[in-house]
């Protein structure tokens, strides 16, 4: 769907306020000057590895605005970098994480963008696709078990995990256990140089839901509108002891899938370019200028001022000290365990 | 009060009989003076008293025979507290002794197939590092152990229960530090009560070895003596024609001793009994005597603080050039410290040439498990009187023989003896090396 | 169930054993839930949780789909969200679906995130052969995991280290794998105090003191190597059996004690001989106590196939008998 669908005139905001579209619009320019800073620092020879997420900023900023701080729990994958943003992860943790600095939650020890946070709520993932699934399934569970409402889990994946038999195991267990989970499905039809047609025989990875008997649903992730409301909708269900959904939001990988990727070798520049007249940053910065929700001097100005905090991070962030070497040997488990044991 | 037990007056011999009191009770009897006649089934012999005292009983009937080790008579000394021991046998000369660092019994039989040959370096190379460090800690030779483990290894229970021995034995194996033990019970006191100022010097692996070796030999084998002249003058003559040939064709020096070890070696074959060992035997095997069929001649090497006797192996199939190029590449490994184990195994007789300091005459130690141990001593001009009673100056060398006594008598020593030096007078002045 | 006295103890076999731990974790602790195939209303196909659906119910006694990896990866959320969840993979066999979530996450879940998330879980399962159980029921998999840092392994033998160790398993912060020999079940009886104790980790047993040869063995066949000790004994042949109890962490000391005495080791395990636990035990002495060795290690394992078969003869010629480690440990003694 093109941006110039959404619809003039009159705005379905779907309960958002103004100050709320702004703040999503900040989300997913934040999220651009991030990604974008990650490639810069890779080009620069700071950082060996990058991996990019233009395309997915709408479907990251309105999911972010449909999470309950402090009450959800996300289980994201590693192209969530503005859904992580979004649910309360600050651009130096997120820098600290690129540069892999001690202060980072990860003590350096995980790629960039495998974020972890226990005090947003944001679970711990390797780079094992759809592995992470039953540990949302499993976090699920527990609020449950322990008869909790107002709280769901979200989970996040691409199209091409949804291959994963772990995919599979999750969702049936979500389902028959009517779980507070939400499944969904960040369709950019593109894993890594597959394309969706290799993926699946079904391209409409919402349909799946059915198989479950649970709801499932499909909307336009270039508007962080419609994904606000999918994902709202869903975790609120979830919340209440609704049980599951599968809902999925189409995009688009604008980049190669990170910087040891060359996507020039499986698809056409052709392709990306006319795919690229759908950017959701400046079709959304239309809708907010066309309904009056923000003017131009302010856009500029929120342009500046995320540079500026996107600057300010990756000098502080830059400015922490590696890990220690011996930093290697702790958190193997609790307490001093050596395999042959004294 | 002195006891006179009945002596044994020979090697195999087990019992005694009184022939006839030399002595009555009452009399006074002194030291070294005989005092009973005894006789076995070899000799009769007089026994001389141990002390000087007085004969206090006679506890053995003229006639009575009775086993080796019996009381016989009880003799009171004069002088309290008189040592009762007999006084120390006259020490031999010693001059270059014969080492035996190399293994005492193996001729090449292997060492798991042959208990009596625990001495082996097959033991050492097949001992687990639990042995060799039991081994070190408690100072065991693990190759004087018989090994009770599988294809006679030593084991470390083998190790551990020789440690247990050693810790218990007489406590003169034990003290490490000089100077008497304790004053002579005299009673009066003596400067040297206190030990002799000095320094300790602590053994060497190597002369902690030779130091057992020594011991073990003179021990088991009885030693006796023998020497010849020999007159060198042709084939020091001989020597002399062929010696800047043969350093430059091989590198090596010509001595006399390749000439000497080929003269050796032909009377080996002529007397065999001197080219074999004594085998004590054990509970399973009786004693008896090996000829070896190889003739392989350790060579005495003195070094700064070693001695070595690195073998030429099958010497009777090398020629006296034969000899001198592997004699001389022995002497140099040696003298380099580069001797293998299989360099110091396999003798079956010892030559060792003693001359070089002007030595006319030594009385070596035999290398355990050989029969006997012959030296050359320096070689010096002299005057001789010839057969025909003229005078003439010639060049001399006396060659020494011990030998086990268990192995051979005088009769085979010195045939071997005048055989080796009838066959070095004939060698030269000139032949084919 | 009975209420049990915590004074004294009480006979029981294996199997009864790990039924009565986990029925007191369950009682003593809310955040405890069992989950796997079969062991809610089924109770678990050895009746070890026979009627703890009833007591507990079925949000704590859960009755899985048959998907090996979410068992474990559902446990693996339910423990980084706070809950004490005891995964049951119900044979072995089974557990290799589930690789990736306990070596490439379970494992890796501290470690990964610098201690903000953890990951206490155990993982229990029943291994090993001599139940004519074939390809898919006999297998032993300690050596495919003890290699992993950041798990915890242990194979008890005996019912009182049952209990003990799977008290400290479920203590444990970290994720255990708890294996149990399924033909000790029934066949092991022996007496296990009343109340609840926990056994340490990383402590092995002596089970057997000896002088001449130290045997080191886990599971089933240390109660056959414990067999053949005591067989050898008129003859004057004297061996010290340990029984490791635990995999990883697995204890040094114990181990080097013993070989300082007997200076001879010898290992005996149910499990593939090459790159078994036996490898890394051989690896360890061979560096700590060279000097302690009179005679080579010596492994008696499982020949290097990939199952004991069916047919008797097949799984027979696969097993260790008494008899044969009897002979071992007289040849290694004699050496």
């Amino acid at each position: 769907m093109a941006s110039t669908d959404i619809a003039r005139g009159s705005l379905e905001r779907h309960g958002l306020s103004d100050e709320q579209l702004r703040a999503i619009f900040r989300n997913m320019l934040l999220q651009r000057q991030l990604d974008n800073r990650g490639f810069q620092l890779n080009r620069q020879g700071k950082v060996p590895f990058a991996l990019g997420s233009e395309g997915h900023e709408a479907l990251q900023a309105g999911a972010a605005m449909a999470f309950d701080r402090g009450k959800d729990v996300l289980a994201p994958y590693y192209r969530d970098l503005g859904l992580c943003l979004g649910i309360g992860l600050t651009p130096y943790e997120i820098l600290l994480s690129i540069f892999a600095r001690a202060a980072d939650h990860n003590g350096g020890r995980q790629f960039p963008n495998h974020y972890s946070s226990k005090a947003a709520g944001l679970m711990s993932f390797s780079s094992i696709l759809a592995a992470h699934l039953p540990h949302a399934v499993g976090a699920a569970y527990a609020m449950k078990y322990r008869g909790e409402t107002g709280r769901a889990v979200l989970a996040t994946c691409g199209d091409g995990t949804t291959s994963e038999g772990e995919w599979h195991e999750s969702m049936n267990f979500a389902a028959v256990h009517k779980l507070p989970f939400v499944m969904l499905v960040e369709n950019n039809e593109w894993a890594i140089s597959t394309p969706l047609a290799k993926q699946m025989a079904q391209p409409e990875i919402w349909k799946r839901a059915a198989g479950y008997g649970i709801p499932g649903s499909r909307f336009n992730g270039f508007d962080p509108i419609q994904t606000y409301a999918a994902v709202k909708e869903a975790m609120d269900r979830a919340r209440s002891g609704g049980g599951p959904a599968l809902i999925e939001g189409t995009c688009y990988r604008y980049l190669a899938h990170s910087t040891d990727d060359n996507d020039m070798t499986y698809r056409t520049r052709e392709e990306v370019t006319q795919r690229r007249s759908q950017d959701p940053v400046p079709a959304f910065e239309a809708v907010l200028l066309e309904h009056g929700i923000m003017d131009a001097a302010g856009i500029e100005a929120m342009r500046k001022d995320t540079l500026r905090e996107t600057n300010e991070a990756t000098d502080a962030a830059e400015a922490m000290p590696y890990p220690q070497p011996a930093e290697l040997y702790t958190h193997v488990y609790e307490g001093a365990w050596q395999p042959w044991q004294s | 009060m002195a006891t006179i037990i009945m002596p044994q007056l020979g090697e195999t011999v087990t019992e005694g009989t009184v022939a006839q009191w030399l002595k009555n009770v009452g009399d006074s009897v002194d030291k070294y003076e005989d005092f009973v006649e005894v006789s076995t089934d070899k000799v009769n012999a007089g026994v001389p008293s141990p002390v000087t005292g007085t004969i206090r009983e006679l506890l053995v009937k003229e006639g009575e025979t009775v086993a080796t080790g019996t009381p016989i008579a009880i003799i009171e000394e004069v002088g309290a507290g008189a040592s009762t021991s007999p006084p120390p046998a006259p020490a031999t000369p010693q001059a270059e002794a014969a080492p035996v660092s190399a293994p005492p019994s193996s001729n090449g039989a292997a060492a798991s197939s042959d208990p009596a040959a625990a001495g082996s370096d097959a033991a050492l190379r097949g001992a687990s590092p639990a042995v060799r460090r039991l081994a070190r800690e408690h100072h065991i030779d693990i190759r004087a152990l018989k090994g009770t483990g599988s294809n006679g290894r030593v084991t470390a229970e083998d190790v551990m229960a020789a440690a247990r021995n050693v810790t218990t034995a007489a406590p003169a194996h034990a003290a490490p530090a000089p100077g008497p033990a304790a004053p002579p019970p005299t009673g009066r006191t003596s400067t040297y009560a206190q030990p002799i100022p000095g320094t300790i010097v602590p053994l060497t692996q190597a002369r902690r070895i030779i130091a057992e070796r020594m011991v073990e030999s003179r021990r088991t084998a009885p030693h006796a003596w023998s020497m010849v002249e020999i007159d060198v003058t042709d084939v020091w003559a001989w020597r002399v024609r062929e010696k800047a040939r043969f350093e430059r064709e091989t590198g090596y020096k010509l001595t006399l001793l390749p000439f000497f070890i080929r003269a050796v070696v032909e009377s080996l074959a002529a007397f065999p009994l001197m080219n074999a060992r004594f085998n004590a035997g054990d509970g399973a095997t009786a004693p008896s005597i090996y000829v070896n069929d190889e003739v392989n001649i350790g060579i005495a090497i003195g070094l700064p603080s070693n001695l070595v006797v690195p073998v030429v192996k099958h010497a009777d199939k090398l020629s006296i050039k034969g000899l001198a190029a592997a004699a001389g590449e022995l002497i140099d490994k040696a003298r380099k410290g580069k001797l293998g184990v299989d360099d110091l195994a396999g003798g079956t007789f010892t030559v060792n040439n003693n001359g070089a300091n002007g030595s006319w005459a030594s009385a070596p130690i035999i290398n355990a498990g050989q029969a006997g141990i012959v030296t050359m001593e320096s070689v010096a001009k002299k005057l001789v009187v010839r057969d025909d009673d003229t005078i003439a100056i010639r060049s001399m060398m006396n060659c020494c023989l011990s030998l086990d006594h268990r192995v051979v008598d005088g009769y085979v020593a010195s045939g071997f003896l005048a055989d080796v030096k009838r066959r070095l007078e004939r060698m030269g002045p000139q032949g084919e090396l | 169930m009975a209420v049990v006295s915590t004074t004294g103890s009480t006979v029981m076999n294996n199997v009864e054993a790990v039924r009565a731990t986990l029925y007191e974790a369950m009682k003593n602790d809310d955040r405890t839930v069992i989950l796997g195939e079969d062991v809610g209303a089924r109770g678990n196909v050895f009746l070890i949780t026979k009627d703890f659906i009833g007591e507990f119910g079925e949000r704590r006694v859960i009755d899985t789909p048959i998907a090996e990896a979410s068992i474990v990866g559902i446990a693996v959320g339910m423990a980084m969200e706070g809950l004490r969840p005891i995964a049951e993979i119900q044979f072995a066999d089974f557990i290799y679906p589930s690789f990736n979530q306990i070596v490439g996450e379970a494992a890796k879940i501290r470690y990964r995130s610098n201690g903000e998330y953890t990951c206490p879980l155990v993982i229990r399962t029943p291994y090993g052969g001599g139940v004519r159980g074939a390809l898919s029921h006999s297998v032993s998999i300690e050596a495919l995991f003890y290699h992993v840092p950041g798990l915890k392994i242990v194979a008890p033998a005996f019912p009182a280290d049952v209990k003990g160790l799977l008290n400290a398993s479920i203590d444990d912060p970290d994720p255990v794998l708890f294996l149990e020999h399924k033909k000790t079940y029934r066949l092991i009886k022996g007496e296990v105090p009343n109340g609840h104790y926990t056994i340490p980790l990383g402590k092995a047993n002596v089970l057997k003191e000896g002088s001449q040869l130290t045997v080191v063995s886990y599971g089933l066949y240390v109660h056959w190597a414990l067999e053949a000790a005591r067989s050898l004994q008129d003859d004057g042949v004297s061996v010290e059996v340990i029984d490791l109890r635990s995999i990883r962490p697995m204890d040094k000391t114990a181990i080097l004690n013993s070989v300082e005495k007997t200076h001879k080791l010898l290992i005996v395990h149910e499990d593939n001989k090459f790159g078994g636990i036996g490898a890394e035990i051989s690896a360890m002495v061979a560096e700590e106590a060279l000097f302690n060795l009179d005679a080579p290690i010596r492994r008696l394992c499982g020949p290097d196939v990939p199952a004991m078969g069916y047919a008797l003869p097949l799984e027979e010629e696969f097993m260790s008998s008494p008899a044969e480690m009897a002979d071992a440990m007289r040849e290694m003694v004699k050496f």
